[in-house]
């Protein structure tokens, strides 16, 4: 009995170690096909609009002058959601690593990964019908107070869709990403270090700023890369929360435009011409995601001896 | 006369610590103090949360600073700072929760769940706002096509990650071909939905003509954001897994994929499924690679191959943005926030489902 089922394996066996083996090398040169194959096919797709006439192309004048307001929209929502999600996001992540009660530390830090698992058509409902009215009324306060910035320029968005809203939406949904890398690396600090410092007499703040942020900083840079990555491509919040329009300098005027919005307010009625325009614009944001995910890779890549963060 | 030298002593150490109810004391003060200012300029209760935060944080680094210096006073100022922090981010994940609970309860019904939106149009929105009737139409064909296309995305999407994961682990040296495609799938984790959304219309588009959209496009658009989830929940699991199994496994003469497909991955099969799990919770919220791949009906369709299908997250966004009808938009409001309870809701119990599967499966030969 025992007998055959040793020669049962042994016959199997070869013959099933190499195609066991190929097909776990198939799957993962299949990944690296995948990653390629997105970049080739929207390359493909997106060729027409090169040897387009430009006045052809929506506003009529080449593809240029077509997708730069919306790069320069998308690098404006991008850095409003950053300026605010990067602070922050170090605050709860230092709350729940050193300054929340060690037994509640875990529920808190449960509670913001919560904030992740929203999806993001719910978050675009949320900013759209909740948060964008009960910003109008700020906006109109700055408009009227700080108009003289070109930023807070005046008339104020009655219904609160600005690009400013769209901001603070990405905002909120980066944030747990920001939070829940920099934690990681906030609670590798060598507890030696720490402890080192706090016998010298520093105060706790004094110990963070000498023993945790010189630690943790690379690991926070690219952090905030991974948010960037991720507030770049986002698409449902900006789509339905922006009254998208014209670039403008005012943060708090309807107008402005991200591509990812583009994208998916206009690709289900878009053919022909307007369909590679479009998939030209994916490859534009496909290209800035990548080289900024890649940069923030490289960063954890390059220290990761020192901050243990992956 | 010792109780007095003790007195002493003990001022020693303490000295600079302000007394703990001084905290209190200006907390009360500038709450009344910010009542009092947004008082005069227009009350609202933001403002007065707003104010209040702000004089007490002001106040108390103040006291601070009086009792024990700049230093215990610093501190103590980053200490508010980060309370702070965390109050802020907690305000906006309760005022979602609350929104999707308060909007989306009393559009949930049987009808809700278990019809389609087949001939709601306009007039029937504004026929039950005149009658003030029940709101008709539901959700049944976008919860199928989500169900149905995420089911799909993982069929896809769990066998190649899952065995990419074992290449790396089990097979792979360290040599060039891993290094790349671990740093890529790190690279595809970031991969903005839209463009994977694209990538996929791209793909059908060139094989099966422009303009194909089923839900099988969705299902490879989102397992091109679920393949890089699996593959790396998957590699962490497998790596744990003790390599003095694997050696008693080669002892006893087990070839070595024998070895992994009943030693290794069944060690490490509750972290993977947990893994997988959470996986499926990141995709089935997506909705701007559905909107680009499988379009948007309103009639239920079970057919992943062919026909456009709804999903959860684009019947919310249409019902947002493009009302049944215009004229009445509450109709189409309450099925949106209906929709988007039942989403979040499903995604809270992948959560939950995954952490309970960790805990059930948990290998218990570790010990």
């Amino acid at each position: 009995m025992s007998t055959n089922t040793l020669t049962r394996s042994e016959v199997g066996g070869k013959s099933g170690d190499k195609i066991f083996s190929g097909a776990t090398l198939a799957a993962g040169c299949l990944i690296l096909a995948v990653l390629f194959g997105v970049a080739a096919f929207l390359v493909i797709q997106a060729l027409p609009i090169f040897s387009a006439d430009p006045t052809d192309i929506t506003g009529g004048e080449g593809f240029g002058s077509y997708i730069f307001p919306i790069v320069i929209g998308t690098i404006i929502a991008a850095s409003i959601a950053l300026l605010i999600a990067t602070p922050l996001g170090i605050g709860v992540a230092l709350f729940i690593s050193h300054y929340a009660p060690r037994r509640l530390a875990q529920g808190f830090g449960y509670l913001v990964d919560l904030l992740a698992a929203i999806p993001s058509v719910v978050y675009g409902a949320w900013g759209y019908a909740v948060l964008a009215p009960q910003l109008a009324v700020g906006y109109g306060w700055l408009a009227e107070n700080l108009g003289w910035l070109p930023i807070f320029e005046g008339p104020a968005s009655q219904t609160g869709r600005t690009i400013l809203t769209a901001g603070i939406v990405l905002a909120v949904m980066v944030l747990p990403i920001i939070t829940s890398l920099s934690r990681e690396i906030f609670l590798q600090t060598p507890t030696l270090h720490e402890e080192a410092a706090l016998a010298m007499g520093a105060t706790r703040l004094e110990m963070i700023r000498m023993a945790v942020l010189p630690f943790a900083r690379a690991g926070i840079v690219s952090a905030a890369m991974l948010g960037l990555g991720r507030a770049l491509g986002e698409t449902m919040a900006v789509a339905l929360v922006l009254s998208g329009g014209a670039l403008t300098a005012s943060l708090i005027q309807s107008g402005n435009q991200t591509i990812a919005a583009e994208i998916a307010l206009n690709f289900p009625e878009a053919f022909g011409l307007r369909l590679s325009e479009l998939i030209a614009a994916g490859l534009v944001l496909f290209v800035i995601t990548l080289a900024v995910n890649i940069i923030a890779r490289w960063i954890i890549s390059r220290h990761k001896e020192f901050s243990g963060a992956n | 006369m010792s109780s007095s030298t003790l007195e002493k002593r003990r001022s020693q150490l303490t000295k600079g610590r302000m007394p703990g109810y001084v905290v209190w004391v200006v907390l009360a003060a500038a709450v009344v103090l910010g009542a009092a200012v947004s008082a005069l300029i227009g009350f609202n209760i933001i403002v007065w949360a707003i104010l209040t935060a702000v004089f007490f944080v002001a106040g108390a680094t103040m006291i601070t600073a009086a009792f024990g210096g700049t230093r215990k006073a610093s501190d103590s100022l980053m200490t508010y700072l980060v309370y702070g922090c965390f109050i802020i981010a907690l305000l906006p994940l309760l005022s979602v929760i609350w929104t999707v609970l308060e909007r989306g309860l009393p559009g949930l019904s049987y009808d809700f769940f278990f019809t389609s939106m087949n001939g709601v149009t306009g007039a029937t929105d504004n026929a039950s706002a005149e009658n003030g009737s029940p709101v008709l139409g539901g959700a049944y064909h976008a919860i199928v096509g989500t169900l149905q296309i995420t089911l799909w995305a993982t069929l896809i999407s769990v066998p190649i990650g899952l065995m990419a994961a074992v290449y790396l682990v089990e097979y792979g040296t360290g040599g060039r071909l891993d290094r790349a495609i671990t740093f890529f799938v790190d690279v595809m984790t970031g991969i903005p939905s839209i463009v994977a959304g694209l990538f996929a219309a791209a793909l059908f588009g060139l094989l099966f003509g422009p303009g194909t959209r089923t839900g099988f496009v969705a299902a490879v658009a989102l397992s091109v954001l679920m393949i890089p989830v699996v593959v790396r929940s998957t590699e962490e699991m497998l790596k744990i897994v003790p390599n003095e199994l694997r050696e008693a496994a080669y002892a006893l003469g087990v070839r070595k994929w024998r070895t992994i497909v009943k030693v290794v991955v069944p060690t490490a099969i509750s972290g993977i499924a947990s893994g997988v799990t959470l996986a499926i919770a990141r995709v089935i919220g997506e909705t701007a690679p559905i909107l680009v791949t499988a379009g948007f009906v309103s009639s239920i369709n079970t057919n992943v191959f062919s026909g456009w299908m709804s999903t959860l997250p684009t019947f919310i966004y249409y019902q947002i943005l493009t009302p049944t009808s215009p004229t009445n938009i509450d109709a189409s409001t309450q099925r949106a926030w209906a929709a988007a309870l039942t989403l979040i809701v499903m995604v809270m119990l992948l959560n939950l489902a995954a952490r309970l599967i960790a805990r059930a499966f948990a290998p218990k030969t570790s010990r």
